[in-house]
């Protein structure tokens, strides 16, 4: 290959500076993605209170749990399932902190004292098994965030003076102010699109910031990220927190969206669940966990009426979720948006644009 | 401390980089042994011997990548025996790899920008650069100077072997180098690529010292001023670039060799 390219560089300056502001913000001047947002906005006149939440609602914040996952895994190379364990420690802590019907737990407070408290805790919590985890790589990564989170499944399980043991905290309360009670389907729906959103942006836009990019450059090569200036370990660190405070944000949407919290939620089949879902959508990008979260929640949701009119058991949707995640995992290693990406390349091959990935 | 070092070198206090005895075991193998050397500011050394000579070995001790079993490494005076990689980088030392050492999942802008905020601050920052980044520009003109402009938006996954060698020295120059080791920059090079290659080494500005290491005498030889061989893990001989071609013990050891 030759070293000289003086003719090419002046014909290349014009287009990466027309490619400057692109950087600015994530892409979101796809027509596709224009008419999912206006979709997603506009949804309450199209779907009923149990689709708006028992779908929508729940696919969101599934895959706000599973972005904080992809988020890890998709831009840092680390695998972490306890993601769910920290998303359910939030959700547990507004219980505890907030007001519920076990009043001999929880301390009274009002939520919006109560969430910035569980956020606090969850992110911390999160960081402080990032900075066990960061100490490992590959499948010890995925070890030990397992064991914190099968310890913490236990520990709620006998834990009866903060966790309420196998009951768990009920009937908790959501929050009322301005005259609307926000749990309500149609208010709650909008809490919960704006909260998926921001943290799908952040996300996003993470990417291509400093942090983002040199998490990247950490998941490709970490020795050689140290060999330019970088403190590895502090960075991966960092991104833990970052995932957590995502992963706690989410938390607090799931209680109040059930308005209960008990191990169940938090068990270890859960954590393995977000997995799925963040692989079977994909997780080189951040839509990926909310693809996999959609598909994870319809198959739970209508595969069981459908099996039972086959004439099978109703709680064989697993098998189908396993089935179509050893599918995923087959023929696409990047999930659901590496199948469309490919789908796309090859319809459109002769349209240079390409599928421009990051992750 | 750090200020202490920083008026030591404001004064020229002797060399840019000093070895003390150092020795780096693997279990029971020594790969270097008692290895002592001293190199001026702006100094440019080849470091020569066969393989296992212990060549790489010293660059990463130098570096940190692997601390040294004992001896000290001073780097401008400053004692940065026991400091992590990052914090040897962040005061002027760089190296590049034998083998590639790239992000491929990442652009060549986004690699060589990487290594611009790696030795300046905000590497934690979640604010992706404007326009008028400083360090953008700087990343492309690190671009421009090893002539990676044209492909400076694709993955470097993409490239061809000659254009990562490049983009790998481009990634050790960026910020304020002030002393830089070269693992065989010229490994796998054309011809023509390796003429490219001495010129950016000749070009280098006059205050950043080097060592390289390089098979290639026609390399090796073309760009330094000093020459160190290495042979099982020790210092062998040290002198001026001819005064080693022409030495018998020398030419016996490693010339003769069958290496090129």
């Amino acid at each position: 290959m030759s070293l000289a390219h003086d003719a090419p560089r002046l014909a290349v300056r014009p287009a990466t500076l027309a490619q400057r502001p692109a950087r600015a913000w994530p892409e979101v001047n796809h027509p596709a993605a224009w008419a999912v947002a206006a979709i997603l906005l506009i949804m309450p006149l199209i779907a009923s209170g149990f689709f708006l939440i028992e779908i929508f609602a729940s696919t969101l914040i599934l895959g706000t749990i599973a972005l904080s996952l992809m988020f890890l895994a998709g831009y840092g190379g680390m695998v972490s399932l306890m993601q769910l364990t920290i998303a359910g420690f939030s959700a547990y802590m507004v219980a505890v902190f907030g007001v519920s019907g076990n009043a001999n737990i929880s301390l009274g407070w009002p939520w919006w004292l109560a969430v910035p408290m569980a956020l606090a805790l969850a992110t911390a919590f999160g960081t402080l098994g990032g900075a066990l985890a960061v100490r490992t790589e590959g499948i010890y990564t995925i070890m030990i965030t397992l064991a914190i989170g099968a310890a913490f499944y236990y520990f709620t399980n006998q834990n009866w003076a903060i966790f309420n043991g196998h009951t768990g905290i009920n009937t908790v309360a959501t929050p009322h102010f301005w005259g609307v009670n926000w749990r309500a389907d149609i208010p709650f729906y909008y809490i919960v699109l704006a909260v998926a959103a921001l943290c799908y942006f952040a996300v996003e836009y993470l990417a291509r910031a400093p942090f983002g990019l040199a998490l990247q450059g950490v998941r490709d090569n970490p020795r050689r990220m140290a060999a330019l200036g970088f403190n590895v370990n502090a960075h991966r660190v960092a991104a833990y927190a970052f995932a957590s405070f995502v992963a706690a944000l989410a938390g607090v949407l799931q209680v109040w969206n059930y308005r209960q919290i008990s191990p169940g939620s938090v068990s270890v089949g859960a954590c393995i669940d977000v997995l799925i879902i963040a692989v079977v959508g994909g997780i080189t990008r951040p839509i990926g966990p909310f693809i996999g979260a959609l598909i994870f929640v319809l198959l739970r949701t209508f595969a069981l009426d459908f099996l039972v009119r086959i004439g099978l058991d109703g709680n064989r949707f697993r098998l189908l979720i396993g089935l179509g995640f050893l599918a995923i995992v087959f023929w696409s290693s990047d999930g659901v948006i590496g199948l469309w990406q490919r789908w796309r390349q090859r319809r459109g091959a002769d349209h240079s644009s390409g599928g421009r990935s990051h992750g | 401390m750090d200020s202490v070092a920083r008026r030591l070198s404001a004064v020229g206090a002797g060399a840019a980089l000093e070895l003390r005895g150092v020795t780096r075991m693997f279990g029971a193998l020594a790969a270097l042994t008692d290895v002592t050397i001293t190199v001026r500011p702006g100094e440019r050394r080849a470091v020569l011997g066969s393989n296992g000579a212990g060549k790489t070995t010293l660059f990463n001790c130098i570096t940190g990548d692997f601390p040294p079993s004992s001896g000290t490494i001073r780097f401008f005076g400053e004692d940065v025996t026991h400091f992590p990689p990052y914090e040897r980088i962040r005061r002027g030392l760089r190296r590049t790899y034998q083998i590639s050492a790239l992000f491929p999942g990442l652009t060549v802008q986004d690699n060589v920008y990487l290594a611009c905020r790696g030795v300046s601050r905000g590497r934690f920052s979640f604010l992706r650069p404007g326009q008028n980044d400083a360090l953008m520009h700087a990343a492309d003109n690190l671009v421009q100077a090893v002539h990676l402009s044209a492909v400076k938006d694709q993955r470097v996954a993409e490239l061809a072997h000659g254009q990562q060698r490049q983009l790998e020295i481009a990634l050790a120059l960026a910020g304020a180098p002030r002393f830089v080791l070269f693992d065989e920059p010229a490994a796998g090079l054309s011809p023509t690529e390796r003429a490219e290659l001495i010129e950016i080494l000749t070009s280098l500005p006059a205050h950043i010292g080097y060592i390289i290491i390089e098979h290639d005498m026609d390399v090796a030889l073309r760009v330094v001023e000093s020459v160190t061989m290495m042979h099982n893990g020790r210092i062998f001989k040290e002198g001026r670039p001819e005064e080693i071609e022409s030495d018998p013990e020398v030419q016996e050891l490693y010339l003769g060799g069958g290496h090129e």
